[in-house]
């Protein structure tokens, strides 16, 4: 009797979290705001951003990951020359349409020349709306990097204790960080799960799940996850002979769900991933005691992902952490999906490309806009990929 | 991104160039012999950037400054980057990305031969200087997988709110001071003199005053230069290896004098076929130049009796003409500015602010954008930009598309019909404005 039950919340669960992600007015994070007056709304892009901050000025961060394949980019086109990635037109699309005329601040984080021109664009745009380009160490020294982010965080903190009228307590970081914490260790045990046993959580629910993540309060999302975990462990699913494999490059625009389902059918489990590495840029848990910015600086320079993004000092460090991700959930092969036009995952994949090489790893590579429509190349690709590490690795 | 000048073995027949033009590219051909020579003499050589160019640092270690970007424009005046980029793209570089990067990377595969036909040493060190430019770090990530060398990082905050804060000037003079110099002292094995910094930071101000002045000199009419062709080769020296040294200095003195008599003459600017015409257009241009086609696209303007009175791209190496000067009173406060003031590390807000002075500045009769397909640290955001100048200057704007070094982006036909049909609307406004008056 408990299967079917349980089958139906997940089912339910992944039906919520699919209303989130196909809404495009973010009725969620409205219904927030509308709930008590004061509220405030605070956008941010890919790929990183402290939230805790968001969240201890009483503030709801909402991820904003561009428009996806559901959005008819009207005006966003006639600000971006063809050559230039999908991201930044459709989320001028959803700000000129008015689909974030309830936000109240937005931050452009570092990660890209494309995102970085976009927050001045956003202060000409929009120049009633808060907007911050929130720069990171690519120095990772204490004392250098580590107190340049230290100011960073807090000017970030006092911008955020106008915005409300009120200054943003340590006890409020504190408890924030906490509540992030608690979130990072639900995320990671999902991830944890699938590596272990892809056929029970499938990728695209695993993506609408942090999907969900960016628009709802970071104490519903953590339940919500909770709720599935638990309601996805009672249920066994069918187990496909699929290979294993990492998929790497999508950590800003996102791919159409259509792809994340695709490689499945393909025959490609995904067990890890890079899509919205905010959810788990931490990689551990931030100290709750102790100076609040100087711990979150601290997570970022030692206990953060590696990624396109960022600097790697060390030569011999340079995409091990693929190598690692590889090692750790026992994948077969890794899947390069990056974005057209996408400078830092492009200029990273060669030297990634070697660097598997090196360690005996095979990989594919394609390219894709999050209004990818024809999947068909990519299910034959993954499907070619799938066969090939069946045949050649002895299973 | 970024710039640097027209020099060494660039076909020379037929084409007339001033004095200082002579003047460049013998001492480019000069720096190249140096590069060339390094295994012999023993020099160590810094691979660097042109914007957040050290070379006053780079010079209190003996090291030679070799500038890939600088090199993939050299490939691309002598037509040869369109082969290097497939080289690149043949073994696995993405179609979409910089195509300085696959010049070089290209060029590396192909024997990496230098200009002067010599080959290239392989650099003791990387100084990644990170301004402005994403790229950048990717570029040397992937010259460190090659060459497997020192690489030393120096981070330049972006100037996101259009200001630099003493948060990011300590930040970065904790770099310098705790990193780099340290790393560069290993490097090259030479004991950091701080004096020898001053010295040589003198000597880049006494240079930029004389920039600066040239570069000005295009508020007269007719302007004695052209700012965006001509002026790739005035910024040559200074963008690249000469910066603080009297070679620099000469260099800038002999090129002031040199204009400053065009001026009084009442002479146009020096093309590649003399003296232009009649100026009839004066125009601000954004965004770097074709390379592969740098002649023909120069023709299309001076042609036409178009001359370029101010452009952003010769301030990515430096933004000197509001007024910021290499101070030898704050060694290090000073290079971090420097680093934090290039072109591509302002905001955009910023950026349109400068592209709007120049147009009323230089009393110009527009704006044109040249949209660079693989350099987004330029292009993206061009059109916003493009629409506030027009609407702040009431001068129009046009928009013409081509890449850095790649031959297979330019369309010849394409941007001559644009920029004729913006003459034309030029020329609509003006007839406009005088029914008008």
């Amino acid at each position: 009797m408990g299967a079917p039950l349980n089958m139906s919340s997940t089912a339910v669960i992944i039906n919520r979290a699919t209303q989130i992600f196909e809404d495009l007015s973010f009725s969620a994070a409205r219904e927030w705001k509308a709930a008590q007056p004061g509220r405030k709304v605070v956008g941010y892009l890919p790929i990183y951003v402290p939230r805790e901050i968001i969240h201890a000025a009483g503030m709801l961060p909402l991820g904003i990951v561009g428009g996806g394949d559901r959005l008819e980019v009207v005006h966003g086109d006639a600000y971006y020359q063809s050559y230039i990635c999908r991201i930044p037109r459709s989320t001028v699309e959803l700000g000129l349409s008015g689909r974030l005329d309830f936000v109240d601040g937005m931050l452009f984080p570092s990660i890209c020349d494309v995102i970085r021109n976009l927050s001045g664009m956003w202060k000409l745009m929009f120049p009633h709306v808060y907007s911050r380009y929130f720069d990171v160490p690519q120095n990772y020294a204490d004392e250098i990097g580590g107190n340049y982010y230290v100011n960073e965080l807090a000017e970030l903190r006092d911008d955020l204790a106008r915005l409300r009228g009120a200054p943003v307590t340590d006890d409020e970081l504190r408890h924030a960080i906490a509540l992030y914490n608690e979130n990072r260790q639900l995320v990671r045990e999902l991830y944890g799960y699938r590596a272990e046993q892809p056929w029970q959580v499938p990728a695209a629910e695993v993506h609408l799940l942090m999907r969900a993540g960016l628009v709802l309060p970071v104490e519903q999302h953590s339940a919500m996850l909770r709720d599935y975990l638990a309601a996805a462990r009672l249920v066994q699913r069918p187990r496909r002979d699929n290979c294993r494999i990492v998929l790497t490059g999508t950590f800003c625009e996102q791919p159409p769900l259509n792809l994340i389902k695709s490689l499945e059918l393909a025959g490609c489990y995904v067990v890890d991933d890079d899509l919205l590495l905010v959810t788990r840029w931490l990689t551990s848990d931030v100290p709750v005691e102790g100076d609040p910015l100087r711990n979150l600086a601290t997570a970022f320079l030692h206990h953060s992902e590696s990624t396109a993004a960022k600097f790697e000092p060390d030569q011999r460090e340079k995409g091990q952490h693929l190598v690692r991700a590889v090692r750790r959930t026992g994948a077969e092969g890794v899947i390069f999906a990056c974005p057209s036009f996408c400078d830092p995952a492009l200029l990273d994949r060669p030297i990634l490309q070697h660097v598997l090489a090196d360690a005996g790893i095979p990989c594919i590579a394609f390219k894709y806009a999050e209004n990818s429509g024809q999947m068909q190349p990519i299910r034959e690709q993954a499907g070619t990929f799938a066969d090939s590490i069946k045949l050649w690795s002895g299973r | 991104m970024t710039t640097a000048a027209p020099a060494a073995r660039t076909p020379t027949r037929d084409v007339e160039k001033d004095a200082s033009m002579q003047k460049q590219k013998a001492m480019m051909a000069a720096h190249y012999d140096r590069l060339t020579s390094a295994p012999e003499t023993g020099a160590k050589v810094c691979s660097t950037f042109v914007p957040g160019n050290l070379n006053e640092l780079i010079g209190c270690f003996d090291l030679l400054n070799n500038l890939p970007e600088v090199n993939a424009i050299q490939s691309g005046l002598r037509r040869v980057s369109g082969q290097y980029v497939m080289e690149a793209e043949k073994i696995g570089h993405s179609e979409d990305v910089c195509t300085y990067v696959k010049s070089d990377i290209g060029m590396m595969a192909k024997g990496n031969i230098a200009p002067n036909g010599q080959k290239f040493p392989n650099p003791d060190v990387l100084l990644l200087s990170y301004t402005g430019c994403f790229t950048f770090m990717k570029w040397f990530e992937l010259l460190r997988e090659q060459f497997k060398c020192e690489t030393i990082m120096l981070h330049t905050p972006y100037m996101g709110d259009g200001r630099f804060t003493p948060n990011m000037i300590e930040y970065m003079v904790k770099q310098l001071r705790d990193e780099v110099i340290p790393k560069l002292e290993r490097v090259s094995g030479v004991k950091f003199d701080i004096d020898r910094l001053r010295e040589r930071l003198k000597k880049s101000a006494q240079a930029e005053d004389d920039l600066v002045h040239v570069l000005q000199t295009a508020r007269n009419t007719p302007s004695p230069i052209d700012a965006y062709f001509g002026g790739i080769y005035y910024i040559g020296p200074i963008f690249g290896a000469f910066r603080g040294t009297d070679d620099a200095i000469d260099y800038y003195r002999f090129l002031r004098n040199e204009i400053d008599e065009r001026l009084a003459q009442g002479r146009g600017p020096v093309t590649p076929e003399g003296d232009m015409g009649r100026e009839r257009y004066r125009l601000v241009v954004e965004g770097p130049p074709n390379y592969t086609h740098f002649r023909q696209f120069w023709k299309m303007f001076y042609d036409e009796g178009a001359v370029v009175v101010a452009s952003s791209y010769t301030k990515v190496g430096g933004v000197y003409d509001f007024g910021f000067r290499h101070d030898a009173s704050r060694p290090l406060e000073t290079l971090a500015e420097y680093c934090l003031g290039v072109y591509t590390n302002r905001s955009l807000p910023m950026r349109i602010d400068m592209l709007t002075n120049y147009v009323e500045d230089y009393r110009a009769d527009g704006l044109l954008i040249n949209s660079i397909k693989s350099c987004n640290s330029f292009s993206a955001g061009q059109l916003l930009m493009m629409r506030e100048v027009e609407k702040r200057t009431g001068k129009p704007a046009a928009f013409i598309e081509s890449d850095l070094v790649d031959p297979r982006y330019f369309s010849a036909a394409n941007i001559k019909n644009r920029l004729e049909s913006y003459f034309q609307m030029v020329e609509q406004r003006r007839a406009s404005a005088r029914t008008a008056a």
